[in-house]
C-alpha cells in the first residue's frame, strides 16, 4: 500500500438487514488533499463517513485508514482521526471552553496539554471572546465552529466533515470555509461530504458524485464539469407549463436539454449565441440566464435528478 | 504525541460523567441531603409516633428505624433511574453525545461501563450521605451499617443497567412515565418499604418477593441491624446481581446496535 494514501476503500459494502446503503465502491484519498462525497440525502455518504470514521464496520470490502484495518484497529485510528458530525453533539449546558476540555479526555490528553490547546483553538474558530458561555447561547455558525474546534483537540492527521454547513447562513458558511482552507494549509487531510455543488467546488480537490449507493462519478470538480456537461448553460423560464413543446423546439439549439419543473437548461458553449438564437427564432422566455457549468449540471446528467429537491 | 497508555479507556468515560455532574451538581446536592432529614423527620418521627403509640415496635424496631435503611434503598434506586432513562435516551438521539463519544478511542463498552461505574460511584456517595443522616436521627444499630454506600452502589446498578439498555433501545421517552408510574411508584410503596411483608396475606407475600425493590430493601435493613440469615441474605445480593448482570449484557449489545451498527 502506498505511504501517501490515507483512505483506501476497494469494494466497500454496507448492508443494514435488508437495505445496501453502499454498494460496493472504490476511492482513495491521499495525504493532504481535500475529497469530497457529493450526492443527495440517502446516497451512501453517511454511511460511508461512519465506515471511513472507522465507527461502523463493512459488511464486506476492504477499508484502510491510515494504513491500518478498522475492524482490529479502531480505537487506535479513532484517535488520530477527527470527526465533525451532522449534528453538533454538543453538552449545552456546559461551556465552549468545558466542551472542549472534557472532549479532550476521551483522547486521554494531560489537563495542561488541553487547557493550551483549547485556547489555541477558540482562537482558532474565533470563539475566543466565548470561552465561558454556555453553548446554548451561542448561534448555529458558532455551535459548528465549536464542533470542528472539538474535532481538532487530538490534532487529527484525518478530518471527516459530514454536511458541515448545512443549515447556515451565508456569512457563517464562508468564515467556515475560510478556516477550512487554513487547516488544508496546515497539511490536514480532509474529507467531506455534502449535498451543495458550491462547497463541493470551493472546498474539494478530488470527490466522488454518490447516488443510490453507488460512485457514479469520480475527479477533480473542474474536470467532471468538463467531462459530463458543456462549458455554458442557459436557464430559460416560460409562462406555460407544456415544457415537453417546447423541448422539440429547443432542442435543434443545444448539445442537451434538461426539462425541470420550473426550468429548462440548454446545455450549450457559447451561451449567448444560444440565446440570441432562440430569441431569432421567436422563442420568447419570461427569463433567461446564462452561467458556467457547475457539479449541479454533473449530478443531472448523470442521474436525471437535481441534488437538492 | 501518542496517547498515553495505561489509563483504561472506560475510565474516561467515567470522568466525563463525572465532570459533566461536577459542573452542573448544584441542584441535586440539596435534595440529597434535605430529602432523607424530610424523610425521616415526617415519616420516621412523626408517623413513628403513631405507630409506637398503637402496635410498639415492628420486628422488634422502632419505626424510625424500620424504615430509614428503605429509604436509602428507594434513593438508590431512583439515582439508578434517573442516572439511566432520560440521560441515556439523551446521549443516543437528541445531543448525541454518545455518539460523539463513539467517534473517540472509546468503544460503547467503554461508554457503558463508564456510565456504569459512574452510577456505582455516585449511589456509594450519596449511601454514604443518607447513612450519616439516618445515624444522626440515631437509626443505626450495627457496624454492618457501614456497608450501607456499597449496598446502594449495588441496587443503583441493579436498576440502572437494564434501563440504560432500554433507554439505548428507544426511539422516544414515550415509554419512560410508564415505566415511572407504573413500575417505580408501586414498586416505592409496596415493597415493604413502610411495613412489614407480613402486612401482605400470605399468598401476595411470593409476589412482592419478585418485586427488585423489595431485596434492596431487605438487604438494606439486613446491613443497618446486623440481623438476617446468610441464606436470604446471599438470595438478594445474587437477584440484585443478577439483574446487574442482565442489564450488562443487554445494554452491550443495545449500545453497540446504537451506536456502532
Amino acid at each position: 500500500m502506498s505511504q501517501h494514501l490515507v483512505v483506501e476503500a476497494t469494494q466497500l459494502v454496507k448492508r443494514f438487514n435488508d437495505l445496501e446503503a453502499v454498494k460496493g465502491v472504490d476511492f482513495s484519498v491521499e495525504q493532504g488533499e481535500s475529497f469530497g462525497f457529493l450526492g443527495p440525502n440517502g446516497a451512501g455518504k453517511t454511511s460511508t463517513m461512519r465506515m471511513i470514521s472507522a465507527v461502523s464496520q463493512p459488511t464486506s470490502g476492504s477499508l484502510r485508514i491510515l494504513g491500518l484495518d478498522p475492524a482490529t484497529h479502531g480505537p487506535e485510528i479513532r484517535g488520530r482521526l477527527g470527526v465533525v458530525p451532522q449534528e453538533d453533539t454538543l453538552e449545552l449546558e456546559l461551556s465552549v471552553r468545558q466542551n472542549l476540555e472534557m472532549f479532550g479526555r476521551y483522547f486521554d490528553l494531560p489537563r495542561a496539554v488541553l487547557r493550551e490547546r483549547a485556547t489555541e483553538l477558540l482562537e482558532f474558530t474565533q470563539l475566543a471572546e466565548r470561552g465561558d458561555d454556555r453553548v446554548d447561547d451561542l448561534s448555529g455558525g458558532m455551535k459548528r465552529r465549536l464542533t470542528i474546534a472539538r474535532a481538532l483537540i487530538n490534532k487529527p492527521e484525518l478530518l471527516i466533515l459530514d454536511e458541515p454547513t448545512t443549515g447556515l447562513d451565508p456569512q457563517a458558511r464562508h468564515l467556515l470555509w475560510e478556516r477550512l482552507y487554513r487547516l488544508k494549509r496546515e497539511g490536514v487531510t480532509l474529507i467531506i461530504t455534502t449535498h451543495y455543488m458550491d462547497e463541493a467546488e470551493q472546498l474539494c480537490d478530488r470527490l466522488v458524485v454518490m447516488d443510490h449507493g453507488t460512485i457514479v462519478a469520480a475527479g477533480p470538480p473542474r474536470e467532471l464539469i468538463e467531462r459530463h456537461s458543456t462549458r455554458e448553460v442557459v436557464e430559460l423560464r416560460f409562462s406555460t407549463d407544456s415544457h415537453e413543446e417546447l423541448h422539440g423546439r429547443l432542442n435543434p439549439f443545444a448539445q442537451r436539454v434538461e426539462i425541470l419543473p420550473d426550468r429548462i437548461l440548454l446545455y450549450v458553449d457559447q451561451g449567448d449565441d444560444t440565446l440570441r438564437a432562440i430569441h431569432a427564432a421567436n422563442i420568447t422566455p419570461t427569463s433567461a440566464l446564462v452561467r458556467r457549468s457547475s457539479l449541479e449540471d454533473v449530478f443531472l446528467s448523470l442521474t436525471g435528478r437535481t441534488l437538492v429537491d | 504525541m501518542h496517547p498515553r497508555l495505561g489509563w483504561p479507556r472506560w475510565r474516561r468515560s467515567w470522568w466525563y460523567h463525572a465532570t459533566y455532574y461536577a459542573q452542573t451538581w448544584r441542584g441535586s446536592v440539596a435534595s440529597t441531603v434535605l430529602f432523607p432529614i424530610f424523610y425521616l423527620a415526617a415519616l420516621g418521627v412523626g408517623v413513628g409516633h403513631l405507630v409506637t403509640a398503637h402496635t410498639g415496635l415492628v420486628q422488634g424496631q422502632t419505626y424510625l428505624h424500620f424504615i430509614a435503611p428503605s429509604l436509602l434503598a428507594t434513593a438508590a434506586m431512583q439515582l439508578g433511574e434517573g442516572e439511566s432513562l432520560w440521560p441515556v435516551l439523551a446521549a443516543v438521539k437528541w445531543i448525541r453525545s454518545y455518539h460523539a463519544a463513539a467517534a473517540t478511542p472509546l468503544e460503547p463498552a467503554d461508554i457503558f461501563v463508564g456510565k456504569l461505574t459512574w452510577v456505582a460511584s455516585r449511589a456509594f456517595a450519596t449511601g454514604a450521605v443518607y447513612t450519616v443522616i439516618i445515624a444522626l436521627f440515631g437509626a443505626l444499630t450495627s457496624w454492618w451499617s457501614v456497608t450501607l454506600p456499597l449496598l446502594s452502589a449495588l441496587i443503583a446498578v441493579a436498576f440502572s443497567a437494564p434501563l440504560v439498555a432500554f433507554a439505548a433501545r428507544s426511539q422516544t421517552d414515550g415509554a419512560f412515565a410508564m415505566i415511572y408510574r407504573f413500575g417505580f411508584v408501586p414498586m416505592f410503596l409496596f415493597s415493604a418499604t413502610f411495613y412489614p411483608v407480613s402486612a401482605y396475606p400470605g399468598y401476595l407475600r411470593p409476589l412482592v418477593q419478585l418485586v427488585p425493590l423489595y431485596h434492596g430493601v431487605a438487604l438494606s435493613r439486613t446491613a443497618a441491624f446486623g440481623q438476617g440469615s446468610l441464606g436470604a441474605t446471599s438470595l438478594h445480593v445474587l437477584y440484585l446481581a443478577a439483574m446487574a448482570l442482565v442489564g450488562i449484557l443487554w445494554g452491550r449489545h443495545t449500545l453497540q446496535r446504537r451506536l456502532v451498527d
